[in-house]
């Protein structure tokens, strides 16, 4: 691979995995926001993979694997079954804040991505840390869908993208945290995800729904 | 002597693999009394044995030196007394059908598997997988807040989960952040998240990167701590969970989160210096203090009211670790395994008092000393020890506490830090009245104290009055420990 395809390539995937995020700020539908987010599975894992490729690192190769089966296929999965049957549980209820305000705000993390990710690419300008901004407003907008949406998948959603952010920050800045790290992280998501998933189908079964606006019993 | 150190990670994780085998029964449950014993013993041993000194095992994957130590003495004390009283909780509650079969079996799994969760994290190395072992107490506490799976628990679990999991992720993001910046500064990628690694680093440090990671970090592990802004799970998560696990949550869980943060402020503090995290510490302490004590006001729920006061604790333990000196983090020290014990006699003891009125509204609850002896001299106890009186021990820790700040020229933070607490010890004391004191309501039931529950507050009042009466012992480790974490003064 040489360096000018290296770094296309790496600029495509962070680009893609950005251009996800957006998509699903976009998006209402409940099954293809989860469908985007298996996209942005696979755009994650073309950073190791690449990375692993252009270095000649055949650990980092098998980590990006490892990452596409479950970032783009296990837990996109675990969520769809998350998905309701019903009509009205398809789809995001009325959004707290409505979608041109919703992608204006988006715009707006993005720049701040930038200025935050300064001290990073000034230590270490390579073209791998240069895509570092791209992972940080996807983790911004992340938390922008947590916080917006109404939905309990929705907010299952917003998490594993704030996962796809962080880990997306790692193999760009430092080629992905040591294996051991990597193994316990990636369990725990999947841990965290497969309990929300569980909990969206028990909030179902008691409340008849999943709208988080139900959840106003605790106060105080 | 390495098996020592895997010793609190095996123990509890052989009882867990038992009881999914032979499901909840009183061998079950015993073996992970054991198990949290077996923490504690290896705690004391490595206190008495290991001085100064720091040891490793399994290719430097562990490590302990007296901070690690003091941790797994807290773990192992709240961890025992618990799990203790468990046996007849979990009984209890299995009569009075607020649980099943299936529910007893997940908790006689969980609940070993959150202490091997939390030994692990306080012993592990590598500060990555330190958090891979605090993610795991998430996973592993999920379904026991969701334990009576009322509509109440679901929401608390909810928020448990979501809340405790993004703040936790803020702080992977400063670990990676900190990696990156280990890796530049000369350590190899194997072991650039290695406490002993990124502490001979620590002064080549990128300060820019290390400062964006140290916020992550604060925000992070704080999220876990219970500290502004990531606190609105705690007192949900911590009022309806199952007695027994709110104990663990509230008097160790809260401090070895902390734990993490006190690992990283010490390779923070080397690099950039000790003002910025002690302004940030300062911050979110006092917040947290002015959000609990204002919340503990206007209370009506009495676990709610132990979970806001367990916030002011830790509230009170930022400001501490914000002044840094060596008193400051000793008392610290002293604090937590002082807040813990107490914590879990009033949260046993509340658990009984729940199961009784099937409510924990504090105006369905009154005159508990004269209709329980039990449950009402060990609550005073626990109280007494939160309020911070003679003799326990965390009079002598709030009394440091307030020295050391002033010590480090803090005078302001200390001034509004004593304002806060003395709202939160006057709400504590006119709610604590009204529960123990006051007439009983008429027909009030009676209050059951199942024997093992009863052992436990007993135990757990007899270890309050000597850690309070005789705290030398303890006092040098922690006075190491405070000596590692670069307290100097």
């Amino acid at each position: 691979m040489t360096q000018a395809t290296y770094n296309g390539v790496l600029n495509l995937a962070a680009g893609a995995f950005l251009l996800a995020a957006v998509l699903i700020v976009w998006r209402r539908e409940l099954r293809s926001i989860v469908v985007l987010l298996a996209w942005q599975g696979l755009a994650l894992a073309a950073i190791p993979v690449t990375e692993g490729i252009y270095h000649d690192d055949a650990a980092l190769i098998i980590v990006g694997v490892v990452v596409l089966l479950l970032r783009a296929v296990v837990l996109p999965l675990l969520l769809v079954r998350a998905v309701g049957t019903e009509p009205h549980e398809r789809r995001e209820s009325t959004p707290l804040v409505n979608t041109t305000t919703s992608l204006l705000i988006t715009a707006a993390l993005t720049v701040l991505a930038y200025a935050v990710t300064r001290p990073i690419i000034a230590l270490d300008p390579s073209p791998a840390t240069r895509a570092v901004p791209a992972a940080f407003a996807v983790i911004l907008i992340a938390v922008f869908v947590m916080v917006s949406r109404r939905r309990a998948l929705s907010q299952a959603v917003g998490f594993m993208m704030l996962d796809n952010g962080i880990a997306a920050t790692a193999f760009l800045i430092t080629a992905g945290v040591p294996l051991i790290v990597e193994l316990g992280a990636s369990l725990d998501v999947m841990f965290a995800v497969l309990v929300l998933g569980l909990l969206t189908g028990a909030m179902r079964r008691t409340f008849g729904g999943t709208d988080l606006d139900q959840l106003r019993e605790l106060r105080g | 002597m390495s098996f020592l150190l895997v010793l609190p990670i095996l123990a509890p994780l052989t009882a867990a693999a038992l009881a999914a085998v032979l499901g909840w029964r009183p061998l079950t449950a015993s073996v992970t009394v054991v198990a949290a014993l077996c923490v504690l013993v290896t705690g004391v041993i490595l206190g008495f044995t290991n001085g100064s000194g720091v040891r490793f095992a399994i290719a430097n994957l562990f490590r302990t030196d007296a901070l690690s130590i003091t941790m797994l003495i807290v773990i192992g004390t709240v961890g025992t007394l618990a799990t203790w009283a468990s046996v007849g909780y979990i009984d209890a509650e299995l009569t009075h059908g607020h649980t099943d079969a299936k529910g007893a079996n997940l908790y006689g799994v969980l609940v070993p598997v959150f202490l091997a969760a939390m030994a692990s994290a306080v012993l592990a190395n590598n500060i990555g997988v330190m958090w891979v072992a605090i993610e795991a107490t998430t996973v592993a506490t999920a379904f026991l807040v969701g334990h009576r799976r009322t509509r109440a628990a679901l929401e608390a679990t909810w928020k448990y989960v979501v809340i405790c999991s993004v703040g936790i992720a803020l702080a992977f993001l400063g670990t990676v952040l900190l990696y990156f910046a280990s890796l530049h500064a000369g350590a190899t990628s194997g072991d650039a998240l290695n406490i002993d690694v990124l502490l001979a680093h620590a002064s080549r440090l990128d300060p820019a990167v290390t400062r964006l990671a140290a916020g992550l970090l604060l925000l992070g592990y704080g999220a876990k701590a219970g500290l502004v802004p990531f606190h609105t799970w705690l007192a949900d998560a911590h009022s309806q969970a199952p007695a027994p696990v709110s104990a663990l949550m509230s008097g160790v869980l809260l401090s070895v989160a902390f734990y993490a943060l006190l690992r990283v402020k010490s390779v923070v503090d080397l690099a950039v210096g000790t003002g910025f995290l002690r302004t940030g510490l300062i911050i979110v302490g006092l917040l947290t203090l002015l959000i609990a004590a204002s919340l503990l006001v206007v209370q009506t729920d009495f676990k709610r009211m132990l979970a806001y006061s367990s916030m002011e604790n830790m509230g009170l333990v930022a400001v501490a670790a914000a002044a840094g000196t060596k008193l400051a983090i000793a008392a610290l020290l002293l604090h937590v395994l002082a807040h813990g014990i107490a914590k879990t006699l009033v949260f046993l003891g509340s658990g009984q008092l729940q199961a009784a009125h099937d409510s924990t509204r504090i105006s369905d609850v009154t005159g508990v000393l004269a209709r329980s002896r039990m449950v009402g001299v060990t609550f005073l106890v626990g109280l007494a020890i939160l309020l911070g009186l003679p003799p326990f021990a965390m009079f002598a820790s709030e009394l440091s506490i307030s020295r050391a700040l002033a010590g480090a020229h803090l005078g302001w933070v200390l001034g509004a830090a004593l304002l806060l607490v003395v709202i939160a010890f006057a709400a504590l004391v006119r709610n604590g009245t009204r529960m123990l004191l006051g007439p009983p309501n008429p027909g009030s039931p009676a209050i059951a104290v199942p024997r093992s529950v009863a052992a436990a507050l007993v135990a757990g009042v007899v270890l309050s009055l000597l850690l309070g009466l005789t705290v030398g012992p303890m006092l040098e480790l922690f006075q190491t420990a405070a000596t590692v974490l670069g307290g100097t003064r």
